[in-house]
């Protein structure tokens, strides 16, 4: 028998690639079903017009999840009310890759597209982390010169880390914190201009998340998810 | 104009619509969905006060129209911006045909846009140009992701794109109100980008692209862009009614755009009737900075507040700036330093005075 438990965590490692937080918490799993070795999982998104690429990979990575949970043999991950459901699901169901479940609309595969935003997730996080230490008191010279050994523990430093480490950045401790997401310090006399810049995409990544998740409490009437 | 402790506010509406989505004139689930997603917008982000049932949400009155906008709303001038959709809509969602019926009954309230599409081609290069001359256009709404046929949207840079912008340059049509939106080919790329922007604002630098919503949900790269290109704006379309339900999100957002853009370029826009500019002014004009966040971002003033309702009618009325005041200018902590671009550094000089002021 599948646990419950071991596939919300599963799911749980499945992130909006736009939003940089997991699908679980931004209430996308509509429902979960469990029968002997099978799962199948419904995700529902904030509008019927949402993005498809990012949908696409959404249920994609939420099967790829599924698959390697313990006893499971077969999974079946399916976006419902969204104007490209049939495409997603059945593409994601065959395996077919996003190309071919869109003939003629899509001219390449989405990796391209999820580097972008990993990149931007990480100078997001980037722009979290300096805002706090701003609060603290941290002036932009001196944080432009803290290593990843000098954050503080907590909770927003260690999916810092994290995302350095998706990206293929160096995440030791005596690395430098400020860095682009290439893994370039930048040049000092532009690194106001970047910390400016990163508090504008942490800006962009909060407010896109909030609005999503009104939107779908609205959609739906609550982000709670029905289980089965 | 809007009156409030002291202050008067001449308040241009940048972004309204008098659309028709009933059931009637709806095409197919495209435009269902359409306007259902429209609804949880709407129904999201207003006060309850202000939230209307559905039926009367998909074709409302004119009535309702000018009482909203006018009578109630504080609205001195309303730019209207036609939305075609003709692939959803039989008769189209929001038309500058339709939208001409009003104007005519009130020539001085409204300003009328066009639209045009570039994948109509010569036809539709000759159809625009024609309703320019009929109607007296100075500004056009452009839908990129606008689905046409089997394609999913356009990129301002395209080379039909560019022969539309020239004759926008031409007839003097010289604003260009973009919406950026999902779905645009190919799929595999960020929908939402607005690089496109970028290469058309430096490629026709006497056009002023009024980028709508801010481009949210890119706030950065749009932020990015504005700051490379004096000639893109900010339209606030969608994202100041997130001032009632998420007031230290917009707050925040309202700052990164004061940086980035600056309160000339930023247009006040309800985009009704998804939202109504009554509660919208309200609550603008009463915003405060939450003070955490003034060492940031600075204190709102009154000024700002004004430049930003009235931006579009001092840029379209060259010969003198209504209802700007000589008074206080928002005050930028010297800490936040130099930006880079070009144009942040005229900001920097237009600015200097404040600087000095402060230390």
């Amino acid at each position: 028998m599948i646990s419950h438990g071991a596939v919300r965590t599963a799911l749980a490692t499945v992130r909006d690639p736009e939003l940089d937080e997991p699908l679980t918490e931004l209430g996308f799993v509509a429902s979960v079903e469990i029968s002997e070795h099978s799962v199948r999982v419904r995700l529902r998104l904030p509008t019927y017009f949402c993005a498809p690429n990012f949908a696409y990979m959404m249920t994609a990575d939420a099967r790829t999840a599924l698959e390697a949970v313990p006893g499971v043999k077969s999974v079946e991950v399916a976006l419902i009310d969204h104007h490209a459901s049939h495409e997603i699901s059945s593409g994601v169901r065959a395996g077919r890759g996003f190309v071919e479940s869109f003939p003629g609309e899509a001219t390449d595969e989405l990796d391209e597209l999820r580097r972008l935003f990993q990149a931007k997730a990480f100078i997001a996080r980037q722009g979290r982390l300096c805002a706090e230490l701003t609060q603290r008191g941290f002036t932009a010279a001196q944080m432009s010169s803290l290593l990843l050994g000098d954050l503080p523990e907590c909770e927003d430093t260690s999916a810092y880390l994290a995302r350095c480490e998706e990206l293929g950045l160096e995440s030791s401790a005596d690395a430098p914190f400020i860095v682009d997401a290439a893994g370039r310090v930048p040049p000092k006399e532009s690194i106001e201009t970047h910390l400016r810049f990163a508090r504008a995409v942490s800006v962009s990544l909060e407010t896109n998340a909030s609005f999503c998740k009104g939107l779908l409490a609205t959609r739906y009437g609550s982000t709670e998810e029905a289980t089965a | 104009m809007y009156e409030k402790d002291g202050e008067k506010y001449f308040v241009v509406d940048g972004h309204t619509h008098f659309w028709d989505a009933s059931p009637e004139n709806t095409s197919n689930k495209y435009g269902e969905g359409f306007i259902k997603c429209f609804y949880d917008y709407h129904a999201n982000l207003s006060p309850e006060e202000y939230l209307w049932p559905l039926d009367k949400y998909r074709k409302y009155s004119e009535d309702d129209l000018m009482r909203d906008l006018f009578e109630e709303g504080y609205v001195d001038v309303a730019i209207f911006q036609p939305t075609y959709l003709t692939d959803f809509y039989a008769n189209g969602f929001n038309t500058t045909e339709g939208n001409a019926v009003i104007k005519n009954k009130h020539p001085d309230k409204f300003i009328l846009n066009g639209a045009w599409d570039p994948r109509d081609g010569d036809q539709g290069l000759e159809h625009f140009e024609a309703m320019v001359a009929k109607y007296n256009l100075k500004g056009a709404k452009l839908y990129t992701a606008e689905w046409k046929g089997d394609s999913k949207g356009w990129k301002l840079t395209d080379p039909e794109s560019y022969r539309y912008l020239e004759k926008c340059r031409e007839l003097g049509v010289n604003k260009i109100h973009v919406h950026k939106g999902p779905t645009i080919w190919p799929l595999n790329r960020d929908s939402f980008d607005v690089a496109d922007v970028d290469g058309a604002a430096t490629d026709f630098p006497e056009l002023t692209f009024v980028v709508e919503h801010c481009g949210l949900p890119r706030l950065e790269d749009f932020c990015w862009i504005a700051t490379q290109e004096t000639n893109v704006w900010a339209g606030l379309a969608v994202v100041i009614p997130f001032i009632h339900t998420r007031p230290r999100q917009f707050a925040k957002w309202l700052g990164e755009m004061l940086y980035w853009v600056g309160e000339d370029k930023i247009t006040f826009a309800s985009d009704y009737a998804l939202w109504s500019p009554k509660w919208l002014v309200e609550q603008f004009v009463d915003m405060q900075m939450p003070e955490d966040l003034v060492p940031e971002y600075g204190e709102l003033t009154p000024d700002i507040k004004r430049r930003s309702s009235d931006s579009t009618w001092r840029a379209s009325t060259t010969s003198r700036c209504p209802m700007r005041s000589p008074g206080p200018r928002r005050t930028r902590p010297p800490t936040t330093g130099p930006p880079r671009s070009r144009h942040d550094q005229s900001r920097r000089r237009a600015h200097g005075s404040r600087h000095r002021a402060r230390s």
